[in-house]
């Protein structure tokens, strides 16, 4: 239930634009989208969404899905991602996955053409697995804005160095395939890339192909099962110049603190950026979690909260604005977004919480650390 | 709430557990009822609301296209009956209860308390405020819950009697029509604004809201709608008047039938002290009454006909209550408490009745 996903303006081309607006009078408060959804989901642009057209297997677990756009699309740059809506027993889950496929383009000249993601499934997760194996050409799937900072810039920089481990490597994919489809002159690129072993390696022959191809790419694969992680020292082996190069980072969290202290260490920092993967619903908490400490994120507070005290109570002692109402759960006047951690529900003790998902903050304690939206 | 649970439907001597221990006892069963059906909750609940969307939009475009021809009675009567349904089910089964959150576990954009806004002339954000916080935690407390006589009735005895609630009867027939007009300036609080409770700005603030919305609401169904039908447009318009009307007087009816025929009780503000879970619960009950009667006019009093399930657990869908209702009655039957239910003339004939004796001093 994510709320961000939702803000979404809608893409809405000029033309039709003017038309939608005057039979909005007509369908007020809803919108023509409202009733053009009902028809075929894919013709809303208030909500939109896209159909499957493809599932392809990549590796043990990994599917890679090839979604066509509805009217809502607004197109997406390279490396961004991608929240996904689905509907699991009825209720609709969102999740975000890096987008693999160059920014398409519609015969119109608007965003257009297929977008794929690929997914690897999670062994305890509920929405990844759906998508790899329940999925089947023809399903709809509520799409999210295109998200994130992690693209290429413009002008291209002289040299790239990309470093990757696990399914951070999908953005980088979907920036290597839109370097690859200009053809011609590109920026001299190295990808250091990690994967348990060449079988686990998403996008193993596509990587070879393009090294292959593409006379300014070189990619440099380690195994970690038989060669260990990535250390600073490799990365000065495989890339002597590494410090001289604009540098994307992406992956678990231990490849990515590690880059940061050592590029921060040289003193180019600013050259590299990194993604980092929220992967929140995947820590439970023990049965037993006593509350946690609460990050409010845009008043920057932070605050200890007891297993029993209604996060509104933490809140509002720590001196954050928070929004509220008949504070007993029953009017949803206190909805407030969480970004990270999960909750309990101090009415019944079940636990939930997704990046995005708007919680009652009346009703609901902390289990274990987490931050809110507010 | 002593009085309830002092003695047995029965007129039998209470039991021997003081009323704090069964109130918190009818609590703890009441909160696993609600476990259970929040636990049962499922794609079967998904589809109904779903369904229920698609209907009303059908019935809503169906509706507006026969009245764009309704020089041709049959289209009139065929546009103004289909209108009318769909301003009810949008307004009583959609708007009432996605906008109570109800539908929020769906986690879809489309269907949710945040992002839904209604057919009706009070914007959702204000309505959202006024009943589903000050209702729905104050319900029928005298001086707390704006609801009991929406300021201009008295419906209690513990309501102060001045001259003007002698023109109640007549009040109360006119605002029916005119119900969601009459919602829409209540849900302002000028007295709020007169006692110091709400600054001028918020009020300004809210009534440009009200008056934003209200000139969409009304140019669609007065003007836009009734042009375009162009030599049908005066049908058209009376059309689309009578299926406003209708829905108003339908929502007027239903409303007051849950809150105020005879046996429902009104409560003080010394009650609120220390209200546990429990008590809450037990206010709820003793202040709601249902409507006994089939599936289709559940569906169109947007389940308001389960007022006592809906009062007990408004975030739960709306299409669980029916099933939740034996029940909650079998609760009240076991802790001797009222189950206040009829059938709507009976409700309705009630809620009359109680309207002309609190006219009187």
């Amino acid at each position: 239930m994510s709320v961000r996903p939702w803000l979404s303006p809608g893409a809405l081309r000029p033309g039709t634009r003017a038309t939608l607006t005057a039979l909005s009078w007509l369908t007020s408060p809803l919108t023509p989208d409202d009733y053009l959804g009902l028809i075929d989901p894919l013709w809303s642009a208030r909500h939109p969404a896209g159909r499957v057209s493809a599932v392809r297997r990549e590796a043990p677990g990994a599917a890679t899905l090839v979604i066509r756009p509805g009217r809502g699309w607004n197109g997406h740059r390279a490396g961004q991602y991608l929240p996904l809506g689905v509907e699991i027993d009825g209720v609709r889950h969102w999740r975000t996955y890096s987008i693999t496929s160059p920014p398409g383009r519609s015969p119109g000249g608007g965003p257009g053409g297929e977008i794929t993601v690929t997914v690897k499934a999670r062994r305890d997760g509920r929405v990844s697995p759906h998508l790899v194996h329940r999925t089947a050409p023809g399903s709809v799937l509520r799409l999210g804005p295109a998200q994130g900072e992690f693209v290429l810039p413009r002008p291209l920089p002289g040299r790239l160095l990309f470093v990757t481990a696990g399914s951070g490597v999908t953005p980088v994919v979907g920036m290597l395939r839109t370097l690859a489809r200009h053809g011609g002159a590109a920026p001299d690129t190295l990808l250091l890339h990690s994967a348990p072993s060449p079988d686990e390696c998403l996008f193993h022959a596509e990587l070879a192909a393009l090294e292959s191809r593409l006379p300014w790419l070189s990619v440099r694969l380690t195994y970690t099962r038989t060669e260990g992680r990535l250390t600073t020292e490799r990365i000065g082996e495989l890339c002597p110049d590494w410090h001289r190069r604009e540098t994307w980072a992406c992956g678990p969290s231990g490849l990515l603190d590690m880059a940061e202290g050592h590029w921060a260490a040289a003193g180019v920092r600013e050259q590299l950026r990194v993604e980092r993967f929220h992967l929140a619903p995947v820590r439970a908490p023990r049965a037993d979690a006593v509350g946690g400490r609460v990050r409010f994120d845009r008043s920057a507070v932070e605050a200890d909260a007891a297993a029993a005290s209604p996060l509104l109570a933490v809140g509002e002692s720590a001196g954050v604005p928070m929004p509220h109402g008949c504070r007993r759960g029953l009017c949803f006047g206190c909805l407030v977004p969480l970004l990270d951690g999960r909750v309990r529900d101090l009415r019944n003790g079940e636990l939930r919480g997704e990046p995005g998902e708007l919680i009652q903050t009346c009703v609901n304690g902390a289990a274990g650390p987490l931050v809110l939206d507010l | 709430m002593p009085t309830a649970a002092a003695a047995g439907a029965d007129g039998t001597p209470p039991p021997v557990a003081s009323h704090a221990d069964r109130a918190e006892q009818l609590g703890r069963e009441l909160d696993r009822l609600r476990d259970e059906i929040v636990a049962a909750r499922g794609p079967d609940d998904a589809r109904y609301i779903r369904t229920v969307i698609a209907v009303q939009r059908g019935c809503e475009a169906g509706g507006r296209l026969a009245l764009a021809v309704s020089l041709f009675p049959p289209a009139w009567a065929a546009g103004t009956a289909l209108l009318a349904v769909a301003k009810t089910l949008e307004n009583m089964e959609l708007g009432h209860n996605i906008l109570h959150g109800q539908w929020d576990w769906l986690g879809d954009p489309a269907v949710h308390s945040t992002t839904w806004e209604w057919d009706f002339a009070a914007p959702a954000d204000a309505w959202k405020r006024t009943h589903n916080h000050l209702h729905h935690t104050y319900t029928n407390v005298v001086g707390r819950d704006r609801d009991l006589g929406y300021t201009i009735l008295r419906m209690s005895p513990d309501q102060p009697w001045r001259p003007a609630h002698l023109l109640q009867p007549l009040y109360t027939a006119l605002l029916a029509p005119v119900f969601e007009w009459g919602i829409a300036l209540y849900d302002l609080e000028a007295e709020a604004v007169a006692q110091g409770r709400k600054s001028v700005r918020a009020f300004v603030r809210d009534a440009s809201g009200v008056t934003r919305k209200a000139v969409r609401q009304a140019a669609k169904d007065y003007v836009l709608f009734p042009l375009l039908a162009g030599p049908s447009a005066l049908p058209c318009l009376l059309g689309t008047l009578t299926a406003n009307g209708a829905r108003n007087i339908w929502a007027h009816t239903v409303i007051f039938c849950g809150h105020f025929p005879g046996d429902v009780q009104t409560f003080t503000e010394d009650q609120l002290d220390g209200e546990t879970r429990g008590e809450w619960y037990l206010r709820q009950i003793q202040g709601s009454a249902n409507i006994e009667g089939g599936p289709l006019l559940h569906l169109l009093t947007g389940n308001l006909s389960h007022q006592i399930e809906h009062h007990l657990f408004p975030d739960l869908p709306s299409n669980r209550y029916a099933q939740m209702a034996p029940r909650v009655r079998e609760i009240c039957d076991r802790y001797g408490l009222p189950y206040v239910t009829g059938p709507l003339w009976r409700q309705y004939a009630s809620m009359w009745s109680r309207v002309l004796r609190h006219a009187l001093p």
